[in-house]
């Protein structure tokens, strides 16, 4: 998937807003994001995950071509942490794994009823846990 | 920056209502969610890009107990900082305070435990 299916999905899904609109929310979308974590400030998309910085001191580290060894600079670094629901997300119906236990444990947690809903209904599945319409 | 306030930002630069932008904002990770969940990877030029690694089962270990636990195969997803963002946030080092003292408020002042090792 790259920007463009992005685009389309907005697109097609939402409605109201010609091709070009459509790109233009897009970058907005991810250019916000990129402004956002450029200051140095965190982001966090509840039921997609956090965007969080880190500050790593300089260490000493090795050229893994020859083995030499390096000093690595401090610097600041981007981790993306994935929510539980996004994690549960991707191994929904996969062999071994209890649909039910997720998404009653989705429910459960809070704040992130409302997103849980709007990934079900993406997959067709709206609401099967009982308490969509939460929040 | 929580998702209502990139929301927000999307509907003051996009001069869109906030319920709108709010589609446009889910609509976004919607479709970014159901590609990951196709095992489908990401690119966003620029930005980074996602990927959706596979994991065969495994025994691990109730780290209280060290007690065996089985861990089923499952599959998690991965997100690869894109050139130009990672400049972009290693340069914010030099004009905005270390991460953990807070320039959101709310919940950092929690994470600033775990950074300890980082």
């Amino acid at each position: 998937m790259t920007k463009a299916d992005i685009v389309q999905a907005v697109y097609a899904r939402l409605g109201g807003f010609s091709k070009k609109e459509s790109a233009d929310l897009v970058d907005l979308v991810f250019e916000t994001m990129k402004e956002t974590l450029g200051r140095g400030e965190k982001i966090k998309i509840s039921g997609f995950g956090n965007f969080v910085l880190r500050d790593k001191r300089a260490r000493q580290g090795r050229n893994p071509q020859t083995g030499s060894p390096i000093t690595i600079t401090e610097r600041r670094v981007l981790n993306f942490k994935a929510s539980q629901l996004l994690k549960h997300a991707l191994n929904e119906g996969m062999e071994g794994q209890s649909g039910a236990t997720s998404s009653s444990r989705a429910t459960a947690t809070g704040t992130a009823a409302g997103a849980h809903g709007a990934v079900a209904a993406g997959s067709g599945a709206a609401n099967s846990g009982g308490h969509g319409p939460h929040g | 920056m929580t998702k209502s306030e990139l929301i927000e930002a999307i509907a003051a630069r996009g001069e869109l209502t906030k319920a709108r932008a709010e589609m446009v904002v889910n609509c976004v990770f919607d479709a970014m969610t159901e590609a990951l969940q196709k095992g489908e990877g990401i690119e966003i030029r620029g930005f980074g890009s996602f990927t959706v690694r596979p994991y065969k089962p495994y025994d691990g270990r109730n780290p209280r107990t060290g007690n065996p636990v089985p861990v089923p195969a499952k599959r998690l997803p991965f997100f690869k900082v894109g050139k130009e963002l990672k400049e972009l946030v290693d340069s914010s080092r030099l004009h905005s305070p270390p991460p953990s003292s807070g320039e959101t408020g709310n919940l950092s002042s929690a994470s600033t435990g775990t950074d300890g090792e980082g």
